[in-house]
């Protein structure tokens, strides 16, 4: 299959748009879920008040937070695929500039030093550009996660050593989320990478965090440590918000890679609750939005 | 634990009366500043002409869209999404806000640290907390962007909306050193250990 930039750009630029949106279903059911169980008042009452953000959010059509985030297209490039890379990359950024200027969306990005914004969403290796590649016969899929700052800003890196184990990553990620408090916009989910290089480490954590609720990591051992860490988040008590309550976080999502024998790396990414992510997959049978 | 109903802007005497737990709808005038605006305003010598004075400043850089200056829309730009960011950036501003341009009360998510606290206690202040994240919600709070200045920092401008309704929010710092942020965070604490424990970690 020939991949069609214009096709591309067209979709990059309504895949931003869906994002801030449209809230994927399993945040919803989460949102449910955590309803249902919470029982401090104040907790209920701010959860409450989410759910409807929602609501409202579809009935206007608007988005559901003002943060535009910084944007982020995971693109994973199926078998077969004919598509010039680098073509690619500056499709996905003008379809990111053209949903910022042509919506309009809120310009979040700025230069780092100068911090000049040129109200496009975009600027020095910003949209953030993941490219994977899959065994899927001719299939392009393209992810879009507007990243929100509150959780953004909330983002750590231990280089634990191999003396101090697993409960090296256990206490971090405790700590991770006492530090955060309110401060990431709970409820969360909270991602944790565990191995690789600091940098690896880092961006397991980030693709553990955006992971859609209900999914599991494919190694058996950062599921385990998923599995334990989600059962007790939440007797912490931060709440939503942090202003109190049981649902501190949907979920914690692992995400594990090899690592060195004198290392033990832990990070720890946060997605705050509007926790949003769109797809665009295109195959031969045409153009498929989802989640 | 009561409710007010404000008219910005509001007096002294007015926000000591608050005390956390609290809730307050603010109705008329309400500022939206955040990072750059305060960085250009009180590192680098640059003044509003907007007079703040027990007025209430909201933590916010919001989507609008030009549309011209018309008798909807005064300011130019019509509000698209309004929403809040988190406060803790903005804890060295609190102080000069209120000191040099008489801001009675901040909004914003996440809550405030020890120096703020201190400052809504010396000068009569509050922090009210938001909904973070409820943003499309926040925006039907909102009837109009009256005016901005300081808009070469755009979106991080000093933005003059027009509120109706604006809220219920909640009084999470008053200015008798209520704090529901610490109370809440010295809780989970307390937990830490039990909760490591639960995990198997040895201590």
């Amino acid at each position: 299959m020939k991949v069609d930039l214009k096709a591309v750009e067209e979709a990059c630029k309504e895949l931003y748009i869906r994002a801030v949106k449209i809230l994927p279903p399993d945040i919803k059911e989460g949102f449910a879920r955590l309803d249902k169980t919470e029982t401090d008042a104040t907790g209920k009452s701010v959860l409450g008040t989410m759910i409807r953000n929602i609501k409202v959010a579809e009935d206007t059509n608007n988005l559901l937070c003002q943060d535009t985030g910084i944007p982020i297209y995971n693109v994973v490039i199926g078998r077969g695929l004919e598509v010039d890379g680098h073509a690619l990359k500056a499709a996905i950024a003008a379809g990111c500039a053209r949903a910022t200027k042509e919506h309009p969306l809120r310009s979040s990005v700025v230069h780092p030093v100068t911090r000049a914004n040129e109200h496009t969403s975009c600027g020095r290796l910003v949209p953030v550009i993941n490219i994977d590649f899959s065994d899927e016969p001719d299939t392009l899929s393209i992810e879009m996660i507007p990243k929100g700052s509150g959780s953004e800003n909330n983002s750590w890196l231990k280089m634990a050593i191999p003396a101090d184990g697993v409960d090296a990553v256990k206490t971090f990620v405790i700590d991770c989320v006492l530090d955060a408090g309110g401060k990431t916009c709970p409820p969360t989910i909270v991602g944790v990478g565990v191995g690789g290089t600091a940098d690896l480490c880092v961006h397991l954590s980030k693709v553990a965090a955006t992971r859609p609720l209900g999914s599991h990591c494919t190694d058996p051992e950062g599921a385990k440590l998923e599995s334990e860490l989600s059962a007790v988040v939440n007797k912490l008590g931060v709440g939503p918000q942090g202003l109190g309550g049981d649902s501190t976080s949907f979920a914690v999502h692992v995400e594990t890679a090899a690592t060195h024998i004198t290392m033990n790396p832990v990070a720890v990414n946060m997605q705050c609750h509007s926790a949003r992510r769109a797809r665009a997959t295109f195959t031969p049978a045409g153009l498929a939005y989802g989640f | 634990m009561a409710h007010y109903d404000f008219n910005m802007p509001v007096s002294e005497a007015d926000v000591r009366k608050l005390r956390v737990n609290d809730t307050v709808t603010l109705n008329a005038t309400l500022y939206g500043i955040r990072d750059a605006t305060l960085i250009h305003m009180f590192d680098r010598g640059r003044t509003t002409r907007f007079d703040l004075k027990g007025h209430a400043v909201i933590h916010t850089a919001p989507n609008v869209k030009w549309v011209g200056e018309t008798v909807a829309h005064p300011s130019g730009y019509e509000p698209i999404c309004i929403g809040t960011t988190t406060s803790a950036r903005m804890e060295r501003f609190t102080r000069p806000l209120m000191e040099q341009y008489g801001v009675r009360i901040v909004i914003g998510k996440g809550g405030l640290f020890a120096a703020s606290q201190a400052a809504f206690k010396d000068l009569g202040g509050v922090y009210l907390a938001i909904i973070g994240g409820a943003a499309a919600l926040e925006t039907t709070w909102v009837e109009q962007i009256e005016d901005v200045d300081l808009d070469d920092l755009n979106p991080e401008s000093l933005w003059k909306f027009r509120v109706k309704g604006f809220g219920p929010l909640l009084v999470a710092m008053d200015s008798h050193g209520g704090n529901l942020y610490t109370k809440v965070n010295d809780a989970a604490r307390d937990k830490r250990a039990s909760v490591l424990a639960a995990l198997g970690v040895k201590s």
